[in-house]
């Protein structure tokens, strides 16, 4: 039997968007204790979908034809005060975000009695007895603890656990999962991945998750539905849409999933061992210290005696979870923020305590792409001065400058009409293109990038890391990459760094490190990964 | 939005045009014409001793001044005064909104020095001011600017501790951009949307704290047509004469409104964020 059947389902978009409708025309049913994964990029449609099977649509976006039968009761037509019954008994729904999805001044506990006190007749005792149930059953320790708690003093994996409890406290037929583990670390992914699939199993529970990652529609998907611009192209049993999609567009989306094995590279571009070294740290730490209101505050080594080495045309990962002190220690490089101790060697000269005036010559050498390419450009300034800004600043001359931009913007593969339009004119990909120009435009030794395809679309990020990977060879860059995924690490990386609560665990070339991983750590980094029984990228 | 800013409209063409709508000198008197009720014709006499045969729409005072007219001539005062006051406000609040948000050092002396003149009720500081410095137009623009500057400061400097956190702000820095560079062109004009806003609510309560000034004779000299100047006159004589306060006190409340109207129409466009709730 079905539990959600989406039969002809359209949205509408508002007048003026760049397609008529948001979803067209998109058909396919989740049946008991079957997992359908819903794929596709940004914009695919896949989030208005959910919204649509929750009745949570915006006015802007009705429904323009079709019908939502869950378990036979069409969707489309119910009122809202039916549809606020049906919400956590028949359906429920799990965020990207369980910190915003959770109130933060409601306990946990109280959170999940409301479910309870507004669709059940329980008294207080069994709702208790109730609450504690699901909280044991999703895993979590000391259950009388994390009742008491406010979403803050839970980590993330623990938030996504609540919701999740929150959502299957009622036994709901259908649970729609939007993207749940997104925003986790990878091996806190796995723990919820695991979790979900279990939980339903045993309640026989249809679950529909929305996803844009093959990995993770390798680890939990039955079947497989794949989205693009708001039209199903392929419906699939897993198996057969991951080993032999038929369409073209699944097929080019699997094929940019990066594969988990380093790539081969010729000794030639993988930087030599000889190479003229272009940045070294030694002992490099970093310390948080909160002053306290009385006596000591709590002190956060973010980083800790950090040693690394980059030679000149060479890509140094840094591979680890969030919280892992990775990005401190780029920005400790770029002098965004002081190092408590150790050197940091730029081309021989010790910088760590460098004041302005000295570094400023010296800051040119080392430019840095950041991860949020909607937040890296001013919105106020144009594409060319955002370019020329740098140039500017070391004394070149407005006209050599912009003309330089314009061979950055071909080198970065976009048009030079770009120059004279705002970042909002451009998707992010294109926008994280220019912020490679901009950092270009400085002809640095070193190029830091801080996650910079973590935030793109799986096909995006393909041809950013083939961009930037051009742009290394071709320029003799020495780049210092910085990622969570170690998927990209793999495609990018000549020596890797793992970091664990900001101590470097295991430091080696990519190659010797993904073949055999020596720590703890890396292993279970690696044991993580979601669809490593899948070929990708091969 | 649209009805404050025609309203504000209306109003700048009637200040500007003051000498053309039918009024008066608005510091002439007639010992004849004293107290008289809207809409009476009575007489009036020039600076050069001739005598004119006028129509008092709002009546006259009780030294037989043109309401209409001092009204009228007032708009002008209120307009100038509010406007000057936002700007001078802003410039100054922007300067040291930007100084304590980026520098370090400087955020905790300035701030606590804010927030010493914020403890001060506004207008007592202005009275006091007013007091010092004998009332002139230009010292009561400065009287009640000095108050407002606080509210600014804090606004820029809340504004510039998220700004300076964006990406955009640390690749500038990156790219070894002079501080005052960043200041004043990455992080000011990322803040201009909100300051047009709190511009706006500075000059209907500067409009607002003249009028008071004037009307507890603290503000510009008695002779100059203020708003609170013509209501402070005809508060003596209100229960017989209300028209003396009436129209004075229409025109600051309808102008103060389409101020406010205006501001909070700006801060829904202005706002990318309000104006994607439909």
């Amino acid at each position: 039997m079905n539990v959600l059947e989406v039969k002809d389902l359209s949205i509408a978009l508002p007048a003026g968007g760049d397609r008529a409708h948001a979803v067209s025309k998109v058909s396919f049913n989740v049946g008991r204790g079957e997992i359908v994964c819903l794929v596709g990029e940004s914009g695919s449609g896949k989030s208005v979908i959910a919204q649509g099977v929750m009745g949570l649509l915006p006015r802007t976006l009705p429904v323009a034809g079709g019908t939502i039968s869950l378990l036979d009761e069409d969707i489309t037509r119910a009122r809202e005060s039916r549809l606020r019954q049906l919400r956590t008994t028949r359906m429920s729904m799990i965020f990207q975000e369980p910190m915003t999805a959770l109130n933060p001044v409601m306990t946990c506990g109280a959170q999940i009695d409301e479910v309870l006190k507004f669709h059940t007749e329980f008294s207080s005792i069994e709702r208790k007895r109730k609450i504690l149930e699901i909280i044991r059953e999703v895993a979590l320790p000391d259950p009388e603890r994390i009742v008491a708690s406010y979403p803050h003093q839970l980590s993330g994996g623990q938030r996504q656990r609540i919701m999740i409890a929150m959502a299957l406290v009622l036994e709901p037929a259908l649970l729609i999962a939007d993207e749940p583990t997104t925003a986790l670390d990878v091996t806190t992914q796995a723990q919820i991945l695991k979790l979900i699939a279990q939980l339903q199993a045993k309640h026989g529970t249809g679950v529909l998750f929305i996803t844009h990652d093959f990995g993770v529609v390798a680890e939990i998907a039955h079947r497989v539905a794949v989205l693009r611009l708001g039209e199903l192209v392929e419906l699939g049993v897993r198996d057969e849409v991951l080993k032999r999609p038929q369409h073209e567009y699944t097929r080019m989306l699997i094929g940019s999933v990066p594969a988990l094995a380093p790539k081969s590279r010729p000794v030639a571009l993988a930087g030599k061992a000889d190479a003229p070294l272009v940045l070294e740290t030694l002992k490099l730490c970093k310390t948080y210290s909160e002053r306290g209101w009385f006596g000591a505050g709590r002190t956060v080594r973010a980083a800790e005696d950090v040693s690394l080495e980059i030679r000149r045309g060479q890509t140094l990962g840094i591979v680890g979870e969030s919280g892992s002190g990775k990005s401190t220690v780029a920005r400790c490089i770029v002098r965004l923020v002081d190092p408590s101790s150790g050197d940091i060697r730029l081309a021989g000269k010790e910088i760590a305590r460098m004041r302005a005036g000295e570094l400023r010559p010296l800051r040119r050498k080392v430019q840095i792409v950041f991860q949020d390419p909607y937040r890296s450009l001013n919105p106020r300034r144009t594409v060319g001065d955002a370019i020329i800004e740098g140039p500017l600043n070391y004394g070149v001359t407005r006209g050599d400058a912009l003309s330089r931009a314009r061979s950055l913007l071909k080198l970065v593969r976009m048009d030079d009409t770009a120059l004279a339009r705002y970042p909002h004119q451009f998707s992010g990909g294109q926008r994280q293109r220019i912020c490679i120009a901009r950092a270009l435009a400085m002809e640095p030794e070193l190029l830091i990038a801080d996650e910079a395809v973590s935030a793109l679309d799986v096909s995006v990020q393909a041809q950013v890391l083939e961009l930037l990977e051009e742009i290394r060879a071709r320029l003799d860059l020495a780049m210092l990459f910085i990622t969570h995924d170690l998927r990209v690490a793999a495609q990018v990386c000549d020596q890797v760094a793992v970091m664990s609560q900001g101590r470097v665990v295991e430091y080696g070339p990519a190659r010797d490190i993904f073949a055999r991983p020596q720590h703890e750590y890396t292993r279970a980094l690696f044991e993580a990964a979601p669809g490593r029984g899948f070929a990708f990228g091969s | 939005m649209r009805i404050g800013a025609s309203v504000l409209a209306v109003m700048v063409i009637v200040a500007l045009a003051a000498p053309w709508l039918g009024t008066v000198d608005p510091s002439l008197f007639d010992a004849g014409s004293r107290d008289l009720l809207p809409g009476k014709s009575g007489e009036i006499l020039t600076l050069e001793g001739e005598t004119l045969q006028h129509t008092f729409v709002m009546g006259s005072d009780s030294f037989g001044r043109d309401i209409y007219s001092r009204v009228i001539y007032g708009t002008r005062v209120s307009l100038v005064v509010g406007i000057a006051t936002a700007l001078l406000a802003l410039a100054i609040g922007i300067v040291c909104g930007l100084g304590a948000g980026y520098l370090r050092w400087l955020d905790g002396i300035l701030m606590r020095f804010m927030d010493g003149i914020m403890a001060i009720p506004a207008i007592l500081i202005a009275i006091a001011l007013v007091a010092l410095w004998r009332g002139s137009l230009v010292t009561v623009i400065i009287a009640i600017a000095i108050p407002e500057i606080p509210r600014v400061t804090r606004l820029v400097r809340s504004l510039v501790l998220t700004i300076r956190e964006e990406p955009y702000v640390e690749a500038a820095i990156a790219l070894g951009t002079p501080t005052w560079k960043i200041l004043f062109g990455h992080i000011l004009p990322n803040c201009v949307a909100p300051l047009i806003v709190q511009g706006t609510f500075t000059c209907a309560f500067a409009i607002l704290v003249e009028a008071v000034l004037s009307f507890l004779g603290v503000g510009l000299p008695p002779d100059i047509p203020t708003w609170g100047n013509i209501m402070s006159e005809g508060r003596a004589q209100f229960v017989s004469f209300p028209h003396n306060v009436f129209f004075p006190g229409i025109f600051l409340a309808v102008t103060v409104l389409a101020v406010n109207i205006l501001g909070d129409g700006l801060r829904d466009t202005l706002d990318p964020k309000m104006a994607k709730r439909v």
